[in-house]
């Protein structure tokens, strides 16, 4: 079974996260398409601990017979990994898009000086 | 592109003496944007038009250049917020006094910008929304989007505190202190239901008039039913944020 204070502190590490993630949409530092990913885990992370049996189902599931809370290790490792994924390839469009702005501001830079 | 019934007042005199330009925002649409500037011209000659190409792979930047409508490309695709925003600028850098949005992929008809433009001329209203559903028009679309539509409509109902029939619709025509708004601050993706937030907030009379739409006679249509849903969470959650964010503060005018 997980001890109590183990849910009571991930529970309160999932709402602070929650919170940090909506005060900086609301301070438009983050916009909300890459934000909902972050709620996401922040949401499953406090479901899993609050839902204290459903964690142990869980652990049972994949064979975490021991310490039922290295469940959430593993669902918030996992998120991680996805939203690191997701901003790689967020990078990766940036960086194409970076490119293309850089080669159209330099030929149009050209086109202005030829014009004298 | 099927002929609909419409139901236009003239726009009169009134409309002589203002600049006007209609923004029409364009991805992939070489075989409707033409029809559509053709149109706008039909309907009153003496409207500017600026054509936001999103970014086309399609001949859509020629065939408006063809018929002398502004056109501005964008170098990638900016979805439709960062398009449109991209005309809202244009015409507040250009000193228009009225805008008006024509999408380009045909579905807002302009024989019906009468309806739209009665509101401001008359300053009764900063922005004008043409509204599918403000009467029975009978307007089709999936299911998906219609229940997302609806859930939209009343949420947003409840927020500003009076009757939003149609949330999501592009087809509106502003006044200049509509357009400095957006000009400065204009939301991204699907921008119409988190811009009346917008206007709610910076106390903008809006109103919505009913119009047809057409179907989309050409090009697909860019939301499918798992987008919807992807949309309709992404939207909600902007609006409960927008609620306690900050107003930006509209563009100034040089003088």
């Amino acid at each position: 079974m997980t001890p109590l204070v183990v849910s009571v502190v991930a529970a309160i590490a999932s709402v602070i996260l929650i919170v940090v993630v909506l005060e900086l949409i609301r301070s438009r530092r983050l916009r909300e398409r890459y934000a909902l990913l972050w709620l996401l885990t922040g949401v499953v992370l406090l479901a899993l601990s609050l839902w204290r049996s459903g964690l142990n189902t869980i652990a049972g599931w994949v064979g975490i017979e021991t310490y039922p809370p290295a469940v959430l290790f593993a669902v918030g490792a996992l998120f991680v990994l996805l939203v690191l994924l997701h901003y790689s390839t967020v990078i990766s469009k940036l960086h194409d898009q970076n490119t293309m702005l850089a080669q159209r501001l330099a030929l149009l830079e050209q086109r202005l000086r030829e014009r004298g | 592109m099927a002929e609909v019934v419409t139901e236009t007042r003239p726009a009169g005199n009134a409309l002589a003496a203002v600049r006007r330009i209609a923004i029409v925002p364009a991805f992939n649409e070489e075989e409707c944007v033409s029809q559509v500037i053709e149109e706008i011209r039909a309907f009153d000659p003496d409207f500017d038009i600026v054509v936001i190409d999103d970014g086309s792979t399609d001949a859509t930047s020629a065939a408006a250049a063809r018929l002398g409508a502004h056109v501005v490309r964008l170098p990638f695709n900016l979805g439709i917020g960062g398009a449109v925003q991209t005309g809202f600028r244009y015409a507040f850098e250009n000193g228009f006094a009225i805008a008006v949005r024509v999408d380009g992929d045909g579905q807002h008809d302009p024989a019906q910008l009468g309806l739209l433009l009665a509101p401001v001329l008359a300053d009764e209203a900063d922005i004008v929304v043409g509204s599918r559903f403000a009467t029975d028009g009978g307007y089709r679309s999936s299911r998906s989007r219609r229940m997302g539509i609806t859930i939209l409509a009343r949420t947003l109902s409840a927020i500003v505190g009076r009757r939003v029939t149609d949330p999501t619709s592009g087809f509106q025509a502003l006044n200049r202190r509509a357009i400095a708004l957006f000009a400065a601050d204009y939301p991204h993706d699907y921008p119409e239901v988190e811009a009346a937030l917008m206007v709610h907030k910076h106390q903008l009379r809006m109103t919505e008039v009913p119009v047809q739409m057409r179907e989309r006679s050409a090009g697909r249509s860019s939301i499918g039913a798992l987008a919807s849903v992807y949309y309709m969470v992404k939207v909600l959650l902007a609006l409960f944020v927008g609620l306690f964010r900050k107003n930006v503060t509209p563009l100034e005018e040089v003088k």
